[in-house]
């Protein structure tokens, strides 16, 4: 191609070169040159005209999060660009694979407060991996080339590339023989064979071995490496809430979620080992309670592929930087044979012991719906017909998925962890949709995050989405935040009441299908309709509106210190 | 809290300097000092930073994740020189104008400027030695001051070079850039 072009239709050339086959996004005057020069690729890329730029961002992630691959949104400067700011930030709470390419102003007038001139490198330059601003248009091959790198190698994350408008409108013949310039980004794939010795010794030696794995080892595509060792260690398998489906539930050698509304027996396992292996996951405060405390008897080995990770909130014995898959494989060829079984059958009797999945599916004797009778439906519907993602928001509900699904398969479940953003499911499972049309995209919400971001709805509607079924577990509350005010401030419901519309009606006005179920009988039947719906549905649960997430850690507390169930001076649950 | 003093070595790319910062800023870590200038290696900038933390550890392991940052030295254990410049405007009479010419003389500094009623002295050294002259200077009256940060360089044969870790053609296109 020795024509000359200009920037913008560099910017797709370099689309359709990175292997982009959608992007989501919403014009304005800073980005229109780009958008002008879009029509003509119309068929090498899909464009999704989503209806606020945080549903675009939210929807590149979930494009990411089902799929691993670089998830794309697009903004204009100013106003879309701030808008990007919260899906941004999400992206690198979770690392998640994001481009996010901006308009700005002309370079004429960047820094003179020009109409809808945001200095969004500025902004973002805290929540990014790395960020640009290019004003000039040989610089737009080069940098589009480094940002995917950088969002999709090492550690995943967002990318932020803001490009002025004369450097879209400009005109020059592209060169696109790049080499990248990044003599101070090697990332460490390969573990240190010493320290996997290391590791090896520690976890040879011990009675009460764990393994913690997270979101690194599904990024890393390591489940098959992950089960591989457990099974020859004998080792049980923990699963944070990104590590959910990184190992199945269903495995002998699982022992479930740790942390805040982890179940007891797995805290106290942690609390009990003596040799931790966290692969994958960054000890989150969500995770650990209070660090101090953490695995207080634990010699721990942390695998990650940041080396920051390691030893920040948990002192580490063992540091491995490295990939999860090829940390593991060396792991496996490295370690003998072992079993850990009186270990286990510890573990097992604490569980038989302390409120589990099984218990918590007993419902008391109400005719009320209560959130668990959804998803016990819900968790038989997926198993029995298999081929589904579910995309969580933040709340009770997303505890509740988290609790009460047996979770599987790697990327089936999606929610927002670290950054923990309300209003991240809808518009996450529109992105997942268009990633995997032939699966069911299963979205489970709250009443409070649903009104967020469900203008997401017309973006389905318009795109001819059909295989997102919404599930809304409507309590009438901010519950989880009600929740906190009744066990630790008295039942203070300052600000937690909420209405909403009727959302069954509100889905129909949309054009899509719209349920409301009020009964346990009624709840099989809506989700069997859902299913034989060819086209987006929405259910409204109308569930008792004050149970609470059990079990529970308090924050800034010990995860030994646990609050099992619903203290008895409440009536309710 | 120990004080450590690092040395970094980062490509000079648009907003270096402020990603660093805002690093800092971000994480809470309590820099001291921070000099930042070019090094030998065209295209590569140099810093010399103080920094009082538990977890120093964590300031070098934060500072790599900046893709521009090639290598972090905490250099305070080595042998090396560390140098501050200070200069300083002290009052001054007739009657006790000769007593600061000797002290500065004493301390190595060079008077810079004289006028009727002040005198700048340009005082370099080894940070203890700028402080003690600021300490025996100030009775005098110091007028106005401005010290610079740290820079440190290990001794003796090991080196910190920018060109170990870049190679002129990897360098090439970054040096041409202009993203900003
Ligand atoms: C954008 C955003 N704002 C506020 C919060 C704080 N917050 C966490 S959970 C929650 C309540 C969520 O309510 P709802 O969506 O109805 O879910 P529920 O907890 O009732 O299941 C709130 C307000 C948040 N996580 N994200
Ligand atoms: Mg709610």
């Amino acid at each position: 191609m020795s024509e000359k072009m200009t920037g913008a239709h560099i910017m797709c050339e370099a689309l359709v070169r990175e292997g982009v086959e959608v992007i989501f996004g919403i014009p304005g005057g800073a980005i229109m040159p780009f958008y002008y020069a879009m029509y003509e690729y119309r068929d090498k890329f899909r464009h999704i005209l989503c209806r606020h730029e945080q549903g675009a961002g939210h929807a590149a992630e979930g494009y990411a999060r089902a799929t691993g691959r670089v998830g794309v949104c697009v903004a204009t400067s100013g106003p879309g660009a701030t808008n990007l700011v919260t899906p941004i930030a999400d992206a690198w709470m979770d690392s998640t694979p994001l481009v996010a390419i901006t308009g700005q102003v002309s370079s004429l007038v960047v820094g003179k407060d020009a109409f809808q001139e945001t200095d969004i490198t500025g902004i973002t330059m805290p929540i990014t991996k790395h960020n640009y601003l290019v004003k000039r248009i040989d610089d737009i091959p080069y940098v589009m080339k480094e940002a995917f790198y950088l969002a999709s190698t090492g550690r995943p994350g967002p990318v932020l590339v803001d490009i002025t408008k004369d450097a879209q409108q400009a005109r020059t013949v592209p060169n696109w023989d790049i080499k990248l310039a990044l003599p101070g980004y090697k990332p460490t794939l390969q573990g240190n064979r010493k320290q996997i010795r290391a590791a090896v010794e520690l976890l040879t030696g011990a009675q009460k071995p764990l393994i913690m794995a997270g979101n690194g080892v599904i990024m890393a595509g390591a489940t098959e490496e992950l089960r591989t060792f457990a099974e020859r260690t004998g080792i049980p398998v923990i699963t944070t809430l990104h590590g959910l489906g990184a190992f199945p539930e269903d495995h002998p050698l699982s022992i479930g979620m740790p942390g805040m509304h982890g179940w007891v027996h797995v805290n106290r396992a942690i609390q009990e080992c003596d040799v931790l292996i966290n692969i994958g996951g960054r000890f989150d405060d969500r995770v650990t309670g209070k660090a101090s405390t953490f695995a207080p008897n634990a010699r721990v080995i942390h695998v990650d592929i940041d080396p920051s990770e390691i030893g920040k909130n948990v002192r580490t014995e063992v540091p491995i930087v490295g990939d999860a898959k090829l940390v593991l494989q060396a792991l496996i060829e490295e370690m003998p044979p072992r079993e850990a079984t009186a270990w286990m059958q510890h573990i097992r009797q604490l569980q038989a012991t302390h409120q589990h999945k099984q218990q918590y599916l007993n419902r008391p004797d109400t005719n009320q719906l209560m959130p668990h009778d959804v998803y016990a439906a819900l968790n038989r519907t997926l198993k029995e017909r298999g081929n589904y993602r579910v995309i969580t928001d933040v709340g009770q509900h997303q505890m509740w998925a988290a609790q009460l699904i047996d979770w599987s398969r790697p990327r089936s479940h999606i929610t927002s962890g670290g950054s923990g953003t309300m209003g991240f499911a809808v518009p996450a499972a529109l992105g997942a949709a268009i990633a995997c049309p032939d699966e069911t995209i299963w979205v489970i919400c709250g009443d409070g995050g649903f009104q967020m971001t469900n203008q997401e709805l017309a973006t389905i509607v318009q795109e001819g989405i059909t295989n997102i079924k919404i599930a809304i577990i409507n309590n009438g509350y901010l519950g989880m935040v009600r929740q906190w005010q009744e066990l630790f401030e008295d039942r203070r419901y300052s600000h937690t009441l909420l209405s909403g519309p009727d959302f069954a009606r509100l889905a129909e006005a949309y054009g899509v299908c719209g349920m409301t179920v009020e009964t346990v009988d009624g709840v099989e039947p809506a989700i069997e309709a859902a299913y034989n719906h060819k086209g987006t549905v929405v259910i409204d649960f109308r569930v008792e509106r004050e149970v609470n997430v059990f079990p529970m850690v308090p924050q800034g507390k010990s995860i030994g210190d646990m609050i099992e169930q619903q203290p008895t001076a409440n009536p309710t649950a | 809290m120990k004080k450590h003093t690092l040395v970094a070595l980062m490509q000079d790319r648009p907003g270096v300097l402020t990603r660093a910062v805002s690093l800092f800023r971000r994480r809470g870590f309590n820099i001291e000092s921070l000099t930042v200038g070019h090094s030998e290696t065209p295209g590569i900038s140099r810093m010399t930073l103080v920094v009082e933390s538990e977890a120093v550890e964590q300031v070098v392991k934060q500072l790599y994740r900046l893709i521009e940052v090639l290598k972090v030295s905490d250099v305070t254990d080595d042998p090396a020189v560390e140098r501050e410049m200070a200069l300083v405007k002290v009052h001054c009479t007739n009657t006790n104008r000769s007593e600061i010419v000797t002290l500065t003389q004493l301390f190595d500094a060079k008077i810079v400027d004289v006028a009727n009623t002040s005198i700048i002295v340009e005082m370099t050294g080894s940070p203890n030695k700028v402080q003690n002259f600021v300490d025996v200077i100030r009775p005098f009256g110091i007028k106005e001051m401005m010290r610079t940060g740290r820079v440190a360089m290990v001794r003796g044969a090991r080196t910190h070079q920018g060109s170990d870790y870049v190679g002129a053609e990897e360098n090439g296109h970054v040096a041409a850039s202009t993203w900003n």
